[in-house]
């Protein structure tokens, strides 16, 4: 499956977001989520299918002012 | 008059009147070190995309976590509603907190907050639960939106991010304080020194948020520590009562029982 992954085009297998997290090894990080534009919370992660093209944002904590 | 120990935002008390960010520090040791030499109880921290071989964001966590301040995510960088909505909903999930520093940026040279755009993501936000404290100007039409809309604390900003220039419209600042006497306003940006923080408190603001001032100092950690004394002595000022300034000299020296010496 080809997906954007915060703005890099790559290779992921993966059926929902919850795979795609796992195949990208963020499966223990405390990360946020959004689906094309939209956020997905965690819990919906297993039960959000990908698709081809798809665009998924992966956010963690950093600094800020 | 208001003591010295109700600083409260959305129900929650803190003994400190600085909020600090976590922003451009020479060494996460530094930022803790300063962090807690600034007596802050409040920091600001931010999102942003994660790598998955870096994963720079965990250990940031770890980090915040150790110095055992709340945190305040903020959406920076955001230029419309929407990615300042769904910003807030992935910080509120990944922070575990309803508190929100809502921006929305208008300008890219200024930094100045889009009002319009600040008021619309506001009322979702707050309809949705959050605890907005909305990056705003010193607007007081604004300013009462962003209070329709839900919001229990106004930032306005002293000047724009990062200038150091410190309050440019003191005329502003001091009207939005009298217009708003039970609202919880904090000076939010373009402080460069303890002097403007100290300023700021003495007009009655209840505290200060800054980030470029202590992280850009040369030496971050005195210069937080600067910052959370002049916050106190401005407020202590403020709660004293300063006295009415005046065009002309008045003698503090008793003038009756001066000795004649011609």
């Amino acid at each position: 499956m080809r997906l954007v992954v915060n703005g890099e085009p790559q290779e992921v297998p993966a059926a929902t977001l919850a795979d795609a997290l796992q195949s990208l090894d963020f499966a223990e990080a405390k990360v946020a989520t959004a689906l094309n534009g939209e956020f997905v919370p965690a819990r919906a992660r297993s039960s959000t299918p990908v698709k081809d093209g798809d665009r998924i944002e992966i956010v963690a904590p950093r600094q800020g002012g | 008059m208001t003591s010295n120990s109700d600083f409260t935002l959305y129900g929650l008390s803190f003994r400190s009147r600085l909020m600090l960010g976590t922003s451009q520090y020479p060494s996460p040791a530094i930022l803790a070190e300063a962090a807690r030499a600034s007596g802050a109880e409040i920091l600001t921290v931010s999102l942003r995309r994660e790598s998955a071989r870096l994963k720079e964001g965990q250990d940031f966590w770890r980090l915040i976590r150790d110095i055992g301040a709340r945190v305040l995510p903020n959406t920076a960088g955001c230029y419309s509603v929407k990615e300042a909505v769904t910003t807030a909903q992935m910080a509120r999930e990944v922070f575990g907190t309803p508190w929100v520093k809502l921006e929305v940026i208008g300008e890219a040279d200024t930094l100045q907050p889009d009002v319009f755009g600040l008021v619309e993501a506001a009322r979702i936000l707050s309809a949705d639960g959050f605890e907005v404290f909305p990056y705003t100007t010193e607007d007081l039409v604004v300013a009462e939106r962003l209070i329709e809309a839900g919001c229990k604390v106004l930032m306005p900003w002293g000047a724009p991010i990062g200038s150091g220039k410190g309050l440019n419209n003191l005329f502003g600042l001091r009207a939005l304080r009298a217009h708003f006497p039970e609202i919880p306003l904090i000076v939010d940006a373009g402080l460069g020194l303890p002097s403007q923080a100290a300023a700021a408190m003495e007009l009655g603001y209840d505290g200060v948020l800054l980030n470029t001032a202590v992280a850009k100092a040369g030496d971050p950690v005195t210069m937080a520590r600067a910052f959370g004394q002049a916050i106190e002595a401005g407020r202590a000022a403020f709660l004293a009562g300063p006295m009415e300034s005046r065009d002309m000299a008045a003698p503090s020296t008793p003038v009756v029982g001066r000795a004649v010496l011609t």
